[in-house]
Parts: structure tokens; C-alpha cells; sequence
């Protein structure tokens, strides 16, 4: 059991698997699925600063917390005790591209020679750990949801504003992989 | 009106209704959608919830920086598996729900409130797509790459709270 449960997981068992937390969570409290506001609870709790739309009661919302907080949990459990003894598999084509930049070690979900304390201090690191949160916490704010709330809850419940804004996650991502993350790379 | 209606149409007055500054408008999605009050301690449900999410990001690879370069460059059919698997057993679920009327486990109605489309949705769509393929990671993500150790993207959720606190400030002057 615990051989198949360290294997990487195919997308036809982690898929449903995901779809699953929005009936959960329903279910278990009446609370739609997202991540991406706990982000602002956090901004509510320790930084309002009289701003409008950090004034609200955010002890009513301290389930989006546990639920943020559970991942971070979970995230450590599978890295200690579920992890694959292989490194991610993916495409050879991404994996030549990459050797370029001088990325080779798959070990970790995020590539340890980019994302480390050290690279920091370089503008490249900069940019790719403090511009790009930046960035995430900035864009799924103003379109309202992310990928949990808008892609997978919103799509659930049919809302117009989550297929575009899903719609507009791809497009960016596919502009900036593409076309802009080589010259980050590059740097 | 039966009981059950009056219950069901006081929610949806509760739902409707703006009580908390926007919390419930433009912020289209994750609210607590639930009246009832119950102490702080019931919601160690949710972070059994998170637990399981978050192992199921981890295994899936839906957290590897690598997974999101793959998907954005066309080169694996993964992550659409993924999310495309997770939005129709969502959609089969809501629909379940829905046919069925089933309630809470507290008995309370579960309505889905029609959401109105805004300028930040392609805006701000734009924005975090960008982020998203810079990162490899979405706010969920965000917390499960610092649980597997991978310290430095403390960095990267601080930014992100940033950024929230940002968008929260300039609000106001941004089109919506």
C-alpha cells in the first residue's frame, strides 16, 4: 500500500481526487472550495491599515486558515514520508531546454538551483520568487478567485466569470513561459 | 410556504445580501457560505481537508515548477487530466447536489449564487497567469511547496501576501 501511495500519482486518480474537496467541503460545512482568499485573511489579520477591503470579520472566514494551513501539513507529510524515489518525470524536450539554463536536478517540486536562499540576492532569483508571488497574490485577488476557486469550484457551478478568468490564467501562463521566462532565465 | 422554503429563501437573503464590505460580491469565490455559528475548534474538519489536499497536490505533481513548464509549453497532457478530471467530478457533484437538494451535514440548503463578470477577471486573470508560470505555483500550491521543504518559497507566499495587500490598497483606482 504505502509502494503505491509513494509512486507519482496519474492524473485519473489525483484529478477526481481533487474535484472530490468541492462536494467535501460543501458537505461538511457549507463552504465553497479556493485558496487564494486566505491570502486576504491573512492581510485582514495582521495588516488591515483601515483599508475598506481588509475590514471585514475575518475570524468568520478562519476556515480558509485551517484549510491553508492543512496543506502546508500535508505538503510536509508526502515530502517525508510519501515521497517518489524517482525525480519528476516530464517531457524530454522541456528537459533540454532547461539543461540550457543550467537546471538539472529534479528532485524537488521546484528546482532547487532557481529557487534558493542564495539566488536571492541575484536579480534573477529576485524576480522569479519575489515577482512572481507578487504577482500571484496581485492577480488572483483582482480576478477574484484562482485556480481552486475560479478552475475548479467556479467551473463546477457553471459562472461565466470563472471560464474567462480561467481562460486568461492559460493565456498568461502560455505568454510568459514561452516567450518571456527564457530571458529571466538567460539572466 | 412550507417551513423548508422559508428556510431556503432566508438563506438566500443571507447570501445575497452584502453584510461584510465586498466580501460577498466582486470577491466571486472561497467564502464560508454557512450561518451557523459553531466553536473555533469545528473547524479542525478543514485542516483534515487540507491535509489530504495537500498530499494529493504533492503526489500528483501539480505543485512541480517542472509539471507547470511542461503544461504551459504543450509537451504533456498531465495537468489537463488533472484539472479537467477535478472540474467535471466537481460539476457531476454540483449537479448532484442540486438535483437532489441535499443539505449539509448541519441541515443547512447548499445554493450557488450566480457571479457577475468584471474587468478583473481578465485583468487579474492575466496578471496571475503570468505569476503562475513564473512560480510554478497558485496560492494552494504556494503553501504545499513551503511543506515540502523547500524553504526559500517562504519568500514567494510573502510576495503573494503582498500582493494582496496591494491590489486591497490600490483597489479603488484599478478598472473593475
Amino acid at each position: 500500500m504505502l509502494e503505491f501511495l509513494r509512486q507519482p500519482w496519474p492524473w485519473y486518480l489525483a484529478g477526481p481526487l481533487i474535484g472530490l474537496m468541492v462536494p467535501v467541503l460543501l458537505l461538511i460545512g457549507n463552504k465553497s472550495f479556493g485558496i487564494s482568499s486566505s491570502l486576504r485573511h491573512i492581510c485582514a489579520a495582521c495588516l488591515p491599515s483601515r483599508i475598506p477591503f481588509f475590514r471585514y470579520d475575518w475570524k468568520n472566514e478562519v476556515w480558509n486558515l485551517f484549510l491553508v494551513a492543512g496543506i502546508l501539513f500535508g505538503g510536509l507529510i508526502a515530502a517525508q514520508w510519501l515521497a517518489s524515489p524517482q525525480p519528476v518525470q516530464v517531457n524530454e524536450k522541456l528537459v533540454t531546454e532547461l539543461a540550457a539554463y543550467g537546471i538539472t536536478d529534479y528532485h524537488n517540486m521546484v528546482p532547487v538551483e532557481l529557487f534558493n536562499w542564495s539566488s536571492l540576492l541575484s536579480l534573477k532569483g529576485l524576480i522569479l520568487m519575489a515577482g512572481g508571488g507578487f504577482l500571484v497574490g496581485f492577480g488572483t485577488r483582482y480576478a477574484g478567485g484562482c485556480t481552486s476557486g475560479h478552475s475548479i469550484m467556479g467551473l463546477s457551478t457553471l459562472q461565466l466569470p470563472s471560464l474567462v478568468a480561467t481562460l486568461c490564467f492559460m493565456t498568461g501562463g502560455f505568454i510568459v513561459a514561452n516567450w518571456v521566462l527564457p530571458f529571466i532565465l538567460k539572466l | 410556504m412550507s417551513p423548508a422554503s422559508i428556510k431556503e429563501k432566508e438563506h438566500h437573503e443571507f447570501l445575497t445580501k452584502n453584510s461584510d464590505f465586498e466580501v460577498r460580491s466582486l470577491d466571486a469565490v472561497c467564502l464560508n457560505e454557512s450561518e451557523l455559528k459553531h466553536p473555533w475548534w469545528y473547524n479542525f474538519k478543514y485542516l483534515v481537508a487540507g491535509i489530504l489536499f495537500g498530499i494529493i497536490l504533492v503526489k500528483a505533481e501539480v505543485i512541480s515548477w517542472f509539471r507547470i513548464q511542461e503544461m504551459f509549453r504543450l509537451q504533456s497532457f498531465h495537468m489537463y487530466g488533472v484539472i479537467g478530471s477535478a472540474v467535471a467530478v466537481g460539476a457531476l457533484s454540483v449537479w448532484l447536489i442540486k438535483k437532489f437538494n441535499i443539505k449539509t451535514i448541519y441541515g443547512e440548503p447548499i445554493e450557488f449564487v450566480t457571479r457577475k463578470l468584471n474587468k478583473g477577471n481578465v485583468i487579474g486573470g492575466l496578471l496571475f497567469g503570468f505569476g503562475w508560470a513564473i512560480t510554478g505555483a497558485c496560492p494552494g500550491p504556494l503553501f504545499a511547496q513551503v511543506g515540502t521543504g523547500a524553504t526559500a518559497t517562504v519568500v514567494t507566499l510573502l510576495s503573494a501576501i503582498a500582493g494582496t495587500w496591494c491590489y486591497g490598497r490600490f483597489r479603488d483606482r484599478l478598472p473593475h
